[in-house]
C-alpha cells in the first residue's frame, strides 16, 4: 500500500486508499462487538436446537422443548377457561332472578356482564350504556320493552326486530307516507305531542282529537307508553331515534325510523345473555 | 489533484443532482404534512371530513410512500450520484439523458402513485401500495437507475470502490429483487374486470410473508443500507476524519446484507405461519444486532478527534444524532422480535413508535444532514444562509421526535397491556374501545411532535430557498469551543 500514513489522533495506520479526500483507518474490530456477535449466533443455534427451526418438505423440527404456538395459545385459554368455569357449573342451572340474589355468582355475573356489554354492546349504547341518537340509554328507568331482569334478557337473547323469531317486533304506521294523516294534521298532533314531552299536554289543542284517534291504541291514554305493543311513552322528554324537537316528531309520525337491535343468544351463548342482563339492570334503571 | 482537474477531465452531472435535492426537499414537507393531517386524524376522526379521498386510510399510503420513496427516495438519488461520481472520479455513465429520464420519471410516478391512493385504486399491500402498472413503471426507472450506477462504477479512475457504494449497489439491487417479488400479480382485466386492480399470485399466508419478506427489506436496504451508504460519505467529509475502521466496515457490511433478508417473519410472530419461520425471523434478527451496530460504532468513531466540531456546525449535529437514533432503533428492533416482547408489543402504538425512531431520528436526520451538505457545496455558495436556522431547525426537529415516540411507547406499551389484562375471574379486563379511549391524549402528544418536526422542515426550506438566492444572513458564526469558553 503506497499511500499509508499514521493518524495522529489515534495512532492507527490508514489503508492508504483515498477517495474525493476520504481516507479510512486500519482499526481492528472492537473486542466487544466482535463477543457480542458471536453470543447473539450461539444463542440463535441454541435457539434453533430447543425450538421449531428447521424445514422439510413437509413437516419442520419441533425442538427439545417440542413448541407449538397454537398449543401456547390453546393453554393460554384453557387456564382462563378453567378460572371462569370455577363459577360457571354454579351460573349454568340458575335463572336470572336466583343469580341477582347471590352474592358470589352475582359479582361474576357483573364482571362477565361488563367485559361483555363493553365489547358488545358500547358500539352503539356507549361505554356505560348512556346510549346515542338512534340507539337507547340503557341507565335510565325509561324502558320501551321491560326493565325486569328477565324482559332485558330476552331482549338481548332475541334482539329487536332483528329477524330472529322470538324477536320484539313492532313498527308505527307511516302516517304521512301512507296518507292517513293531512300534513296539516301531522302539524298539529306534531304540536301536541311536544306538548306532552315537556309535561303541558293541552286536551284542548287540535292535536288532541288526532292523538286519541290514531296513536293512543298504541300509545296509551295520555300518552304513557305500552310495553306489550313496544310503543315508547311520549309524556316524557326522552326520545330514543330523534331529537325530540317538533320537526323531528313530525318527520317522525310521518315516515318512522326504527332501529334494529341484533339477537345475541345465538351469537354470544345463553350464560353470556344472562350475565348481560344482569349487567344493564345494574346500569341504573332496572325494576323489580 | 484538486477538484478542478477531475472536473475538466469528467464533468459531474451536479445539475442532475440539484433537481433531486429540491424534489427531495419538496416532497419532504409533502410527506411530513400528510403525516401530521393522519395523526390528527387518528386523535380527532372529525378530520376524515366525511369524504373516502381524505379518509385515514387513503391518506396513510400517501404520508408512508411519499416519505419513504418521494422523499427518501429523492435523497438517495440525490447522494447516489454525487457521490459515486465524486468517489470513482468520473461523471455519472449515461450522462444527463439516463439520468434526467430517472428524474422525470421518478417524479411522474410520485404524482401516479397519490393519485391512485386516493382514489382507492391500491394492491392493499404495505410499501408496495400501487397498481401493477406503477409497479411496471417503477421497473423501469430501477433499471435505468442501476446502469447508471453500475455503468459509473465500471468506468471508475479509482482503484478501489468505496464503502459507501458498496451500500448503494446493495440497496439497488436487492430493492429489484423485493419488488419483482413482491408485486408479481395479475390484473384482473384479463379476465373480463377492470384494468385498475389486480391480484397477487400468493395467497394467504405465503402471500403475508412474501409482503413481509419485502416490507421488512423495503427498511433494511432502502431505509438503511441506503442510509448508512449517505453516512460513509458525508459524515467522514463533514468531520473532516478519516473513516474509524476498514475492516469493520467489510465485516458489518456482508453481515447485514446477508442477515437482513432473513429476518422478515419477526413481523407475522403468533399468526398462521408456521412456528419454524417465526423461529427463523427472530434468530435472525437478534443476530443483526451487531451488524447493524457496526455501522453505527464506524460512525461515531469517525468523529472521534472532531467531537468539537458538534459546538460550532449544527450539520455535523443532524449526522451524529441521526448515527444515536439508528444505534437505539436497531437495538429495539431485535429487542421487539423477540417473541416474549413481541406479544406485547405487537399491533400496538409501540411498533409505530418504532418506525419513527429510525425513520425520523435516522432516516430523515441524516438525510437533513446530507442536504445540508450539498445545497451549498451544489449552488457553489460560500456557506448556508444561516447556521443558526440549521441549529432551531435540529432542535425543533428532536424534540418532535422525542414528543413522538414517547407518546407511543406509553401508548403502545399501556395499549398492549390493556390488551391483555385479565381480571380475577378469568374476564378481559379493558374492552377494545376502552383501550381506543386511553390511547386519545397520547394521539394528540404525537400530533404535537409531527408538528415540530414539519416546522423544522419548513425552516430548513427557506434556508435552502436563501442560500440558492445568494443569500447569506448576517449573523454571528459558531466560534471555535476556547474562544466561547474565554468569554463566558
Amino acid at each position: 500500500m503506497a499511500n499509508v500514513e499514521k493518524d495522529l489522533i489515534s495512532g492507527q495506520n490508514t489503508t492508504g486508499h483515498e477517495w474525493d479526500g476520504i481516507k479510512e483507518l486500519d482499526t481492528p474490530l472492537p473486542k466487544w462487538w466482535v463477543y457480542i456477535f458471536w453470543a447473539s449466533i450461539l444463542w440463535s443455534i441454541g435457539y434453533f436446537v430447543l425450538y421449531p427451526s428447521i424445514p422439510f418438505l413437509k413437516s419442520y423440527t419441533k425442538g427439545y422443548f417440542n413448541y407449538s404456538s397454537r398449543d401456547e395459545l390453546a393453554k393460554d385459554l384453557a387456564v382462563q377457561a378453567q378460572q371462569r368455569g370455577k363459577w360457571l357449573a354454579d351460573f349454568q342451572g340458575k335463572e336470572v332472578g336466583e343469580i341477582a340474589k347471590d352474592q358470589g355468582l352475582l359479582r361474576y355475573a357483573m364482571a362477565g356482564g361488563k367485559a361483555a356489554f363493553n365489547e358488545n354492546c358500547a358500539p352503539c349504547h356507549g361505554v356505560g350504556g348512556g346510549g346515542s341518537l338512534g340507539f337507547a340509554n340503557l341507565t335510565d328507568d325509561e324502558w320501551i320493552w321491560g326493565g325486569k331482569l328477565e324482559d332485558i334478557q330476552q331482549t338481548i337473547a332475541y334482539g329487536i326486530r332483528s329477524g330472529h323469531e322470538k324477536a320484539r317486533f313492532a313498527e308505527m304506521t307511516k302516517f304521512g307516507v301512507e296518507g292517513v294523516l293531512k300534513p296539516a294534521e301531522i302539524d298539529q298532533v306534531a304540536d301536541y305531542v311536544l306538548g306532552l314531552s315537556s309535561g303541558k299536554g293541552d286536551a284542548n289543542a287540535p292535536g288532541a282529537q288526532i292523538f286519541t284517534d290514531n296513536c293512543v291504541a298504541c300509545h296509551g291514554e295520555g300518552g304513557v307508553g305500552m310495553r306489550e305493543t313496544g310503543a315508547p311513552a311520549l309524556n316524557n322528554a326522552i326520545f330514543t331515534h330523534i331529537k325530540g324537537d317538533k320537526t323531528s316528531i313530525a318527520l317522525q309520525v310521518s315516515n318512522p325510523q326504527h332501529g334494529v337491535m341484533p339477537a345475541w343468544a345465538d351469537r354470544l351463548g345463553a350464560e353470556t345473555v344472562k350475565m348481560l342482563a344482569i349487567y344493564v339492570h345494574s346500569l341504573g334503571g332496572g325494576e323489580k | 489533484m484538486t477538484q478542478a482537474t477531475y472536473m475538466d477531465a469528467a464533468p459531474y452531472q451536479d445539475d442532475l443532482v440539484k433537481k433531486f435535492v429540491l424534489a427531495a426537499t419538496f416532497w419532504g414537507i409533502v410527506g411530513f404534512l400528510v403525516g401530521v393531517v393522519i395523526a390528527s386524524q387518528l386523535a380527532f376522526p372529525a378530520l376524515n371530513l366525511g369524504l373516502e379521498w381524505t379518509s385515514f386510510g387513503r391518506l396513510r399510503p400517501v404520508h408512508t410512500s411519499a416519505v419513504i420513496f418521494a422523499f427518501g427516495g429523492n435523497v438517495l438519488f440525490a447522494t447516489t450520484f454525487f457521490v459515486v461520481q465524486r468517489t470513482c472520479k468520473v461523471g455519472l455513465y449515461g450522462g444527463a439523458a439516463l439520468g434526467g429520464f430517472v428524474f422525470y420519471a421518478f417524479q411522474a410516478l410520485i404524482v401516479v402513485a397519490a393519485t391512485t391512493y386516493v382514489l382507492g385504486i391500491t394492491q392493499g399491500k404495505e410499501y408496495a401500495e400501487p397498481e401493477w402498472f406503477g409497479d411496471l413503471f417503477l421497473t423501469v426507472i430501477w433499471v435505468v437507475y442501476l446502469i447508471t450506477f453500475v455503468g459509473t462504477l465500471y468506468k471508475r479512475r479509482e482503484p478501489h470502490i468505496y464503502v459507501a457504494n458498496w451500500f448503494f449497489l446493495a440497496m439497488i439491487v436487492t430493492i429489484a429483487l423485493l419488488h419483482l417479488g413482491n408485486n408479481l400479480a395479475i390484473p384482473t382485466g384479463f379476465f373480463g374486470g377492470s384494468w385498475l386492480k389486480s391480484y397477487n399470485i400468493y395467497a394467504g399466508v405465503q402471500d403475508a410473508m412474501t409482503q413481509w419478506w419485502y416490507g421488512h427489506n423495503a427498511v433494511g436496504f432502502f431505509l438503511t443500507a441506503g442510509f448508512l451508504g449517505i453516512m460513509y460519505y458525508f459524515v467522514p467529509k463533514r468531520a473532516e476524519r478519516p473513516v474509524y475502521s476498514y475492516r469493520l466496515s467489510i465485516v458489518h457490511f456482508w453481515a447485514l446484507i446477508f442477515l437482513y433478508i432473513w429476518a422478515g417473519p419477526h413481523h407475522l410472530h403468533y399468526t398462521a405461519l408456521p412456528d419454524w419461520a417465526q423461529t427463523l425471523g427472530m434468530a435472525f434478527s437478534v443476530m443483526l444486532w451487531m451488524p447493524s451496530w457496526g455501522g453505527m460504532i464506524n460512525g461515531l468513531m469517525t468523529l472521534s478527534g472532531a467531537w468539537e466540531k458538534l459546538r460550532t456546525d449544527p450539520v455535523i449535529r443532524f449526522l451524529v444524532t441521526s448515527i444515536g437514533f439508528y444505534g437505539m432503533s436497531t437495538f429495539e428492533g431485535p429487542a421487539m422480535s423477540i417473541k416474549a416482547v413481541n406479544s406485547l408489543s405487537h399491533y400496538t402504538d409501540w411498533t409505530v413508535g418504532h418506525v419513527h425512531s429510525g425513520a425520523l431520528g435516522w432516516v430523515a436526520f441524516v438525510s437533513f444532514g446530507a442536504l445540508y451538505y450539498l445545497v451549498p457545496v451544489l449552488w457553489k455558495r460560500e456557506r448556508l444562509y444561516s447556521m443558526r436556522l440549521v441549529s432551531y431547525h435540529f432542535w425543533i426537529a428532536t424534540i418532535g421526535i422525542v414528543l413522538y415516540i414517547t407518546a407511543m411507547w406509553v401508548s403502545g406499551i399501556m395499549q398492549g397491556l390493556m390488551w391483555r389484562a385479565y381480571d380475577d375471574l378469568g374476564f378481559l379486563q379493558y374492552s377494545f374501545i376502552e383501550t381506543v379511549a386511553a390511547m386519545h391524549p397520547y394521539y394528540v402528544i404525537r400530533a404535537m411532535g409531527g408538528v415540530l418536526f414539519l416546522v423544522g422542515a419548513l425552516i430548513m426550506a427557506y434556508n435552502f430557498i436563501q442560500t440558492i438566492l445568494g443569500n447569506m444572513r448576517d449573523e454571528v458564526p459558531y466560534e471555535a469551543t476556547g474562544y466561547v469558553l474565554a468569554r463566558g
